[in-house]
């Protein structure tokens, strides 16, 4: 009796927890007569969604997120690897006090600075480009810490092994750490790419034009300006923006949620 | 002589940390000296002032609000994403029928950009055409402004909010139950210990170390993510939704008062600083770890 209830209650959480992105999808695909009206037959379009697609650069908007996300992704791997090796595996005087500087950052996080990174931006003069919007994010304290933890794992005889090879310092963490590395690899990039995918604020402010907005901010501008309140237009560009990684998701939901998870356990 | 190895290691450190330094260390340095300088204002330089600008946000309306705003905000969708989480969490643990299409249906919105996310809920907070007033109306319902009634305003962010994140702790919470042995279940099972004696003795105990992270997640979350009140009230009405974040963004980039918008950023540095020292020096003390 109990079991069954529990059943009908986490049945009824997740009904509820859909409803409001079923209803979007139902606004979406309907004209926009429809959009607070049920009917089993209304009408399916994909009007809305062109519409959408020609009222604001939406193109250049996902143009602009693509080469955003790849650069802070490659960045970020080119960067902390070198790093989280470092302070894994060599010793070096200063190293716990060093390894602590870095990771006051995921307390004091750069999403919090805008003030004082729009001024470093506006003296280097790169205010309004894409890779300002980048720059805070690419020596990760996240990224470091998490790739550190998997060297450290590394048995240290499969190191020692290819160090009796001649192997350089460099090409033992290319070839031994990096490769044994790869699922954490794939837990950060999916975390680095939705967290950047989605990320908002600090964009808004370094950017003021169609050229390096990305797609959360040009969703933004376009629902509260051009648009007045036709909320089928608004409803399929959200859905637009958001389905790369929303189609991402379902497919690959396995390693989505399994990524999350490692790079969550610490 | 610096040893080689020392050299070596720096060579691999630098990179990551000079960017490192340069947009996190720098910028907060820069930001507590700016909190005690005037804001430059055309020709004219900024001139130390001491502790003015915090004088000027003691004495500030607008800023007590926030801080109270974000306080309750924060007091709220905690406590509420993370039990929600828990029992999310418990529920897709066990035998349950179409178990992967509820785990999915818990995890979507986590997916979603937060903008995306206000845009749908703005539509359902409009008044007469939004789904909440549509659903009340059949119920006889009088019309709401939900977003533009002071009352109502806030608690519709900490929806959207709770909306949003209860998913993303609920993982956390799979992956440790999903760690822990089968035979303490069996165990109980055996003495004829309850369900809830069990839940309450055992695995609650158990989660303490996930729990501990999903705090300080939600915490800085709570103080850190400000695009939905963006999207859907730019803090009004009458500052009901305005958060901190929100205020510094308002301060910095609508005003121009940057010296302002530094105080208030050094207040909340501030706090997160206080708010990690208190979960990780008193409340971490209490996590058991295995």
């Amino acid at each position: 009796m109990t079991r069954t209830l529990e059943i009908i209650g986490a049945w009824m959480l997740a009904i509820l927890w859909v409803l409001p992105l079923l209803y979007a999808v139902w606004t979406a695909f309907h004209p926009s007569e429809y959009a607070t009206n049920f009917s089993l037959f209304a009408p399916l379009t994909l009007q809305n969604f062109a519409n959408a697609w020609d009222a604001a650069p939406f193109a250049r908007y996902f143009l602009n997120t693509t080469m955003l996300v790849s650069l802070i992704l490659v960045a970020q791997f080119l960067l902390c690897t070198p790093a989280a090796f470092a302070f894994a595996r060599m010793n070096f005087p200063g190293r716990d006090i060093v390894f602590g500087i870095v990771l006051l950052q995921l307390m004091i996080m750069p999403d919090v600075l805008l003030v004082g990174n729009y001024r470093t931006m506006a003296r280097l003069g790169l205010v309004d480009s894409i890779l300002a919007i980048a720059l805070p994010y690419l020596g990760s304290a996240f990224g470091i810490f998490l790739l550190r933890q998997v060297f450290r794992s590394v048995p240290q005889e499969l190191d020692d092994a290819a160090r009796l090879e001649g192997s350089s310092l460099l090409g033992r963490m290319w070839r031994v750490y990096v490769p044994l590395a790869r699922p954490t690899y794939i837990a950060y990039g999916l975390v680095s790419v939705s967290y950047h995918w989605n990320n908002f604020l600090w964009p808004l402010v370094i950017t003021n034009s169609v050229s390096t907005r990305p797609l959360t901010v040009g969703l933004a501008v376009f629902a509260s300006t051009d648009q007045g309140i036709d909320w089928s237009i608004i409803t399929a560009s959200t859905l637009m923006t958001s389905a790369p990684l929303l189609v991402a998701f379902l497919l690959f939901q396995r390693q989505f949620v399994q990524s999350f998870m490692r790079a969550g356990i610490k | 002589m610096i040893r080689r190895e020392t050299l070596q290691a720096w060579a691999l450190i630098l990179p990551a940390l000079v960017l490192l330094v340069a947009f996190t260390h720098w910028p907060a340095v820069t930001t507590v000296v700016d909190s005690f300088y005037s804001t430059p204002k055309g020709s004219r330089p900024p001139r130390f002032v001491g502790v003015d600008n915090y004088a000027a946000l003691w004495d500030d309306v607008v800023f007590w609000k926030a801080f109270w705003n974000n306080l309750w905000y924060a007091l709220a969708t905690i406590p509420a994403s993370v039990i929600l989480a828990l029992a999310m969490a418990l529920a897709v643990n066990t035998a349950l029928p179409g178990r992967a299409l509820v785990r999915m249906a818990y995890f979507t919105p986590t997916m979603l950009p937060m903008i995306a996310v206000a845009n749908i809920w703005l539509f359902f907070f409009t008044p007469d055409y939004g789904l909440f007033d549509h659903v009340l109306s059949l119920f006889g319902g009088a019309r709401h402004n939900w977003l533009g009634e002071p009352a109502t305003a806030l608690p519709a962010m900490m929806v959207v909010a709770v909306w949003k994140e209860a998913g993303f702790f609920m993982i956390f919470y799979l992956a440790a139950l999903q760690a822990m042995p089968p035979d303490l279940q069996e165990a109980s099972n055996l003495e004829g210990g309850s369900r809830w004696y069990f839940f309450r003795r055992v695995t609650l105990p158990l989660l303490m170390p996930t729990t501990l992270f999903v705090l300080v997640n939600a915490v800085i979350n709570a103080f850190r993510v400000v695009d939905h009140v963006v999207v859907m009230t730019r803090g009004g009405p009458n500052n009901a939704t305005n958060l901190l974040l929100y205020y510094i963004y308002e301060m910095g980039f609508r005003f121009w008062d940057t010296a302002m918008a530094a105080t208030l950023t050094v207040v909340l540095l501030v706090m997160l600083g206080a708010l990690a020292w208190l979960q990780f020096g008193v409340f971490g003390k209490r996590v058991h770890y295995r």
